[in-house]
C-alpha cells in the first residue's frame, strides 16, 4: 500500500488558476503525461458510479450534462431519490434502456499532472473479448469488488486477463464499503481472500482500496467514515503509479509504416518507436532480410532529432540503399527480433463462429499482413478456474494456447518483452471481421508444441533409490548442484566449465560438463540452430543434468541458451533450489577477435541466420547469479569465482 | 489567428526520462494512424469541414508525411450556407498550403432551393450534407475519409472506433463494429465498402485547443470573440452572415461582441455572447463556461440519440 505522506496533494481540481492567471494554467497543463487504465466489474460492482464519480469529481462534467442526467435519474436512474452519476458513462440508447453496458466504452478526465484515458469495460463472462480489448492499450487495471460479496468468479476473470494482456499493475477497489458500516475486518478479510489467489499472478504492483464510488469514500477526497485506512486514494493512485517504466528503452523496435519517397533525393521510412531509441548512429538491422545500414537521420516534421524513443512517430534515414518496405522491422543490431513461420501463441477468440483449424485467416501484426493458419489448439484456459484443459476449438470469448503456421515468416518479440511486437490479430478472409487477437510467446516447434510441456504418455513412474541423497552427500563430500553458463558463442562458456571441473577434482570433488558441442555429437545429432532447436537441446540437457544431480554429481552445464524462458524452463526441470544461472560475457567486437571457426563472419555476411547477437536474438539473464565478463577476467580468476560461489551457496565445503 | 508571441512551444519531453507530453502522445498516436490508412488504402481522402478540429487534424497529417506532399486530397462538402469567412479561410488555406481540394454541392439541392429556412434542420442538413457527402464519396470512389470526430465530444461516440466501418450503403451497423486491440486497425474491407478514420479519437476538447495553441495553428477567426452583426431567435444567437438570411418581423440585426465555439451553416451555429478575442482567453472561457460543446450545434437537438441515427444514416 502506498503512503501519501509525500506531501503532494491528493488531486488538482479545475484550479483557481483558470480563473485568475490562465496562461499559468496552461503552462501547468502542458506537461502531462497520459495514463490509460481499464475498470473491470459490472454495473453491479458499481462501476460506472465509479466513473460517474471520477468524472464529477474531477470537475469533467459540463453543468448542462449534469442537468440532463439529474433529469434522467428520475425516469430511469437506479439510485432512489438522488443523482444517478453511472447514467453520465451510459452511451448508446439500446443500453441505457437494457441497463447494461455492452462494449469497451473511452472516458477522458485530467488533473494537472495526468490525462487520463478510462477503457471502460463491463464484466459479465460473455463479454471476455470487450474486456481483452480494453486491457490492450492500458497500463493499469482497477478491479473492482462489490464489499457485499467478496472475490467472486469475476474477480479472478477480471485479474487473469488483465494480467494476460500484460497490465502489471492492478488496484482492487472494494466498492460498497458505504453498505457494510466501513467496518475494517470486511474489508481486510476481502484483501486476505484476493492475495491468496492473486500471488499466483505475475503481477508486479498491487494496491487495495477501501471506497464508496457512490459517496465519494477514498475515490478524490480521503474518506472521514475510513480513519484506519492510512493509504492513498484512488485518484492519487492514479496521479502518481509511474508509467514510462514499463517501456522498453533498450531494444530498438520500428515497424515501417509507409515508406516516403518525395523525390529522388529523400527515401524515408516512417513508423512508430515501439521498443528502444533510435539515433543518428545506430547500427541498425532490417528484418526480415537481416540487412544492416546505419542511421543518418531521424526525421521529424519539428526537424531532425538525436533521439528518438517510444511512442514517436518519426521517418529514419539510412545511410545505405538497403531495400526496405511496408512491414520490415528496423531493429537495433545485436538485438534482433525473432523471425520465424510458426509461433506458439495466446489466442482470444473474438467471433461467434469458432476457430477453424487449418483455415487461412489474415493475420495482421505490427505494419504486416499475412496469411496463417493454426493448426492444433494445444490447450484451453478455464478462466475461471484457471484450470488448462484439452480442447480441439475455441469458441466466442474462449481463450487457449495455438500452434500457428504462417504462409511467410513474422519479425516478432514475445508479447511480455514487447506489446506492440509480440501481438497480432486474425481477421476473416470472407467477413473482414476481426475474429481473433493473440499474444506470441514464441517462434513455434512441431504442430503438437514442444517437448517441455508435453505430459510423458502412459502411467510412468521412475522407481525410487535406495540410496538416499544424504548418503551421497557424506561419500562425496559435495551437495549436488546444477550451473548453467550461459551466452554468446565464443563468451567462454565451456573453457570456464572445464576450469572448475579440473579444480573440483584436485579438491576431492566430482562435476561433469555438458556443452552444445559433446550433447550435438550425439544426444542432440538430431537438432538444428533454430529457436525451438536450441530450446529443445537445453530441454534435454536439462534432464540429463536432473538425473546426473540425482547421482549426487555436480554438473557444469554451458550452453547459449538464448532465450529467459528456455532458460526458466531449466530452472524449473532442475529444481530451483539447485540451479546456478552464470552469465559469461565480453563485447561482441571481443567475441568477433576470437571466431576463428568464421561464425560471426558468416552471420555478418547474411549467410547464417541463427547466430545469437547477430541474426538472431540474445536475451541478457537479469538475475543471474554471478556475472563473469571474459574480456577482463582471466580464465583461471573466472574459474575462483564460480568455486567461490558454490562454496558460499553451500554445495562445497 | 496567430497566437500571441508570448506563446510556448510545444515541447514534448518531460523531465523523466524517455516519457513523452500528453499532447506529444496523442500526435504521435494521430501520426500512427494517418499512415495506417493511406498505407493500406487505394483512396484515401480527408473530410475538411473547416473547424478547428479539421485544422489540427490536417496539421497532423502534413507532420505525417513530412517532408513529402499530403498523399491525398481534401474533400469540403459545400451546403452554400456556410459562413463566409469559413470560404474564404478554406480557399486561402487550400491555396497557400498547395493542397488538393475537392469541393462538393448538392446542386439538385440548390436548384430545389433546400435552405436551412425552407425545410428545417433536419431534413436540410440529410439533403446538403449527408447526402451530398455520399454522393461525392460515390462520385470519387474514396475508400476511406479522414474525421475529425472526437470520441469526448458526446455521450454516443465513447464506444466508437477509431476505424468505423460503413458498408455499401455508407451505413453504420453499431452491432457490427471491430473490437480494436493495441494499435492493430482492421482495414479490411470488401468493394464498395468504406472505412471512416478518427485519428483524433482519443483528444478531448481541451486538448485541442491546447494543441492549438502551441502548435500556432491557424483557425477561422469566428472562433474568436468580435463584433458581429446578430438576431435572437428561440434563445439562440444567430449571424446574419449576409442577405439570404430573412429577417422575421421585429428583428433587427444587433452588433454583439460574440464567438463561435463549433462552425457550421450559420443559420444553424448559435454564436455565444464574449469578449474572448486571444486564444487563451476562449480557452478559460471554455473552461469556466459550464456548458458541452455542442451545445451551440442546433442539429442535436431534434431527438435525445439524435447523433447515433445520424451516424447510421451516413452522417458522422
Amino acid at each position: 500500500m502506498r503512503d501519501i505522506s509525500d506531501g503532494c496533494a491528493p488531486v488538482s481540481h479545475a484550479s483557481d488558476l483558470i480563473e485568475t492567471d490562465i496562461l499559468a494554467y496552461l503552462e501547468q497543463h502542458e506537461r502531462k503525461e497520459i495514463l490509460r487504465f481499464l475498470t473491470c466489474g459490472s454495473v453491479d460492482d458499481g462501476k460506472s458510479t465509479l466513473i460517474g464519480r471520477l468524472l464529477h469529481d474531477s470537475r469533467m462534467i459540463y453543468e448542462d450534462q449534469l442537468e440532463a442526467i439529474r433529469q434522467d435519474s428520475r425516469t430511469i436512474g437506479t439510485q432512489r431519490g438522488g443523482v444517478d452519476l453511472a447514467l453520465l458513462v451510459d452511451g448508446l440508447q439500446a443500453e441505457r434502456e437494457q441497463g447494461i453496458t455492452i462494449d469497451v466504452a473511452y472516458r477522458y478526465f485530467s488533473t494537472a499532472r495526468r490525462k487520463f484515458i478510462i477503457a471502460d469495460t463491463p464484466g459479465h463472462e460473455q463479454y471476455t473479448r470487450n474486456m481483452v480489448t480494453g486491457a490492450s492499450t492500458c497500463d493499469v487495471a482497477i478491479i473492482l469488488i462489490d464489499a457485499n460479496n467478496g472475490v467472486l468468479p469475476q474477480t479472478r476473470r477480471h485479474s487473469y486477463i488483465a494480467q494476460l494482456l500484460g497490465i502489471r499493475h492492478l488496484i482492487v477497489a472494494v466498492n460498497k464499503m458505504d453498505d457494510v458500516s466501513y467496518e475494517e475486518p470486511v474489508f481486510d478479510a476481502i484483501r486476505d481472500e484476493y492475495f491468496a489467489f492473486a500471488s499466483k499472478l505475475p503481477v508486479d504492483d498491487l494496491d487495495f482500496i477501501p471506497l464508496s464510488a457512490l459517496l465519494g469514500d477514498n475515490v478524490v477526497e480521503q474518506s472521514a467514515n475510513m480513519p484506519w485506512y492510512q493509504g492513498a486514494t484512488l485518484m492519487h493512485l492514479l496521479e502518481t503509479i509511474p508509467v514510462a517504466a514499463v517501456r522498453d528503452t533498450e531494444r530498438l523496435r520500428l515497424p515501417v509504416q509507409y515508406v516516403n519517397r518525395p523525390d529522388a533525393d529523400f527515401r524515408g521510412y516512417c513508423g512508430s518507436i515501439v521498443g528502444g531509441v533510435a539515433r543518428p548512429g545506430d547500427v541498425v538491422t532490417v528484418l526480415p532480410s537481416g540487412r544492416t545500414s546505419t542511421i543518418d537521420r531521424v526525421v521529424t516534421a519539428d526537424g531532425d532529432v538525436e533521439e528518438a524513443f517510444p511512442p514517436m512517430a518519426v521517418t529514419l534515414t539510412l545511410k545505405d540503399a538497403v531495400d526496405v518496405s511496408r512491414g520490415d522491422v528496423v531493429a537495433g543490431a545485436g538485438q534482433l527480433p525473432h523471425t520465424a513461420d510458426r509461433l506458439d501463441a495466446t489466442v482470444v477468440w473474438m467471433a461467434e463462429e469458432p476457430l477453424a483449424l487449418g483455415k487461412p485467416y489474415v493475420i495482421k501484426h505490427g505494419a504486416r499482413k499475412v496469411t496463417g493458419q493454426i493448426d492444433a489448439v494445444r490447450y484451453h484456459t478455464d478462466i475461471n478456474t484457471l484450470a488448462r484443459e484439452p480442447a480441439s476449438t475455441l469458441a466466442l470469448n474462449e481463450i487457449g494456447r495455438c500452434a500457428f503456421t504462417l504462409a511467410e515468416p513474422l519479425v516478432f518479440d514475445a508479447y511480455a518483452n514487447n506489446r506492440d511486437l509480440g501481438a497480432l490479430i486474425l481477421i476473416d478472409r470472407i467477413s473482414n471481421a476481426t475474429v481473433g487477437a493473440a499474444m506470441i510467446h514464441s517462434p513455434g516447434g512441431s504442430t503438437s508444441g514442444d517437448a517441455w510441456e508435453e505430459v510423458p504418455h502412459g502411467d510412468l513412474h521412475a522407481s525410487p533409490s535406495r540410496v538416499t541423497p544424504n548418503e551421497l552427500q557424506t561419500r562425496l563430500g559435495q551437495r549436488p548442484v546444477t550451473v548453467l553458463f550461459t551466452g554468446l558463442a565464443k563468451a567462454g562458456k565451456t573453457a570456464i566449465a572445464r576450469a572448475v571441473e579440473r579444480r573440483l577434482f584436485d579438491q576431492g570433488q566430482l562435476a561433469t560438463v555438458f556443452d552444445g558441442q559433446s550433447f550435438r555429437l550425439g544426444i542432440s545429432r538430431d537438432l538444428g540452430f533454430s529457436a525451438r532447436d536450441r530450446s529443445e537441446n537445453m530441454r534435454r540437457a536439462a534432464e540429463a543434468a536432473r538425473l546426473v544431480n540425482e547421482a549426487g554429481l555436480i554438473c557444469l552445464t554451458a550452453f547459449v541458451v538464448p532465450q529467459e524462458s528456455v532458460r526458466e524452463r531449466a530452472r524449473g526441470t532442475i529444481g530451483e533450489d539447485r540451479f546456478l544461472e552464470v552469465f559469461v560475457t565480453a563485447p561482441l567486437d571481443v567475441l568477433k577477435e576470437r571466431d576463428e571457426d568464421g561464425l560471426y563472419a558468416a552471420a555478418e555476411r547474411g549467410e547464417a541466420p541463427n547466430v545469437p547477437g547477430v541474426t538472431a536474438p540474445f536475451e541478457e539473464p537479469d538475475g543471474a547469479d554471478l556475472v563473469l565478463h571474459t574480456d577482463e577476467l582471466g580464465l583461471e580468476e573466472s574459474a575462483d569465482q564460480v568455486v567461490a560461489l558454490l562454496r558460499e551457496r553451500g554445495f562445497i565445503f | 489567428m496567430r497566437a500571441p508571441d508570448q506563446r510556448p512551444c510545444l515541447e514534448g519531453v518531460l523531465a523523466a526520462g524517455y516519457t513523452l507530453t500528453h499532447l506529444k502522445q496523442l500526435e504521435a498516436e494521430s501520426i500512427h494512424i494517418i499512415r495506417e490508412v493511406v498505407a493500406e488504402f487505394e483512396r484515401p481522402v480527408m473530410l475538411y469541414s473547416i473547424g478547428k478540429d479539421s485544422s489540427v487534424l490536417l496539421h497532423l497529417a502534413k507532420k505525417a508525411f513530412f517532408p513529402g506532399p499530403l498523399p491525398f486530397p481534401l474533400l469540403h462538402v459545400d451546403t452554400t450556407w456556410k459562413f463566409r469567412a469559413m470560404i474564404e479561410f478554406r480557399d486561402r488555406i487550400a491555396r497557400e498550403q498547395d493542397l488538393d481540394l475537392i469541393v462538393h454541392t448538392n446542386q439538385q439541392g440548390v436548384v430545389d432551393n433546400v435552405t436551412p429556412f425552407t425545410y428545417g434542420s433536419k431534413k436540410y442538413t440529410d439533403i446538403m450534407k449527408t447526402q451530398a457527402l455520399l454522393a461525392a464519396l460515390d462520385e470519387h470512389g474514396f475508400d476511406a475519409a479522414f474525421g475529425g470526430a472526437r470520441r469526448d465530444e458526446e455521450k454516443s461516440r465513447a464506444k466508437e472506433r477509431v476505424y468505423s466501418v460503413r458498408d455499401g450503403g455508407h451505413r453504420w451497423d453499431p452491432k457490427n463494429q471491430r473490437p480494436e486491440l493495441w494499435r492493430l486497425y482492421n482495414g479490411n474491407i470488401n468493394r464498395g465498402e468504406e472505412v471512416r478514420v478518427f485519428p483524433l479519437s482519443n483528444w478531448t476538447e481541451l486538448d485541442v485547443w491546447q494543441y492549438v495553441y502551441l502548435e500556432g495553428i491557424e483557425i477561422v477567426p469566428l472562433y474568436f470573440a468580435a463584433e458581429r452583426p446578430v438576431v435572437e431567435r428561440d434563445g439562440t444567437l444567430i449571424m446574419v452572415d449576409d442577405e439570404r438570411m430573412e429577417l422575421e418581423a421585429g428583428e433587427e440585426p444587433q452588433l454583439r461582441s460574440v464567438r463561435f465555439r463549433t462552425l457550421g451553416c450559420y443559420p444553424l451555429s448559435g454564436a455565444i455572447e464574449s469578449d474572448a478575442s486571444t486564444l487563451p482567453e476562449v480557452i478559460q472561457e471554455m473552461l469556466i463556461a459550464r456548458h458541452s460543446e455542442r451545445q451551440g450545434r442546433l442539429i442535436d437537438y431534434d431527438a435525445t440519440g439524435s447523433m447515433e441515427q445520424k451516424k447510421r444514416e451516413g452522417y458522422f
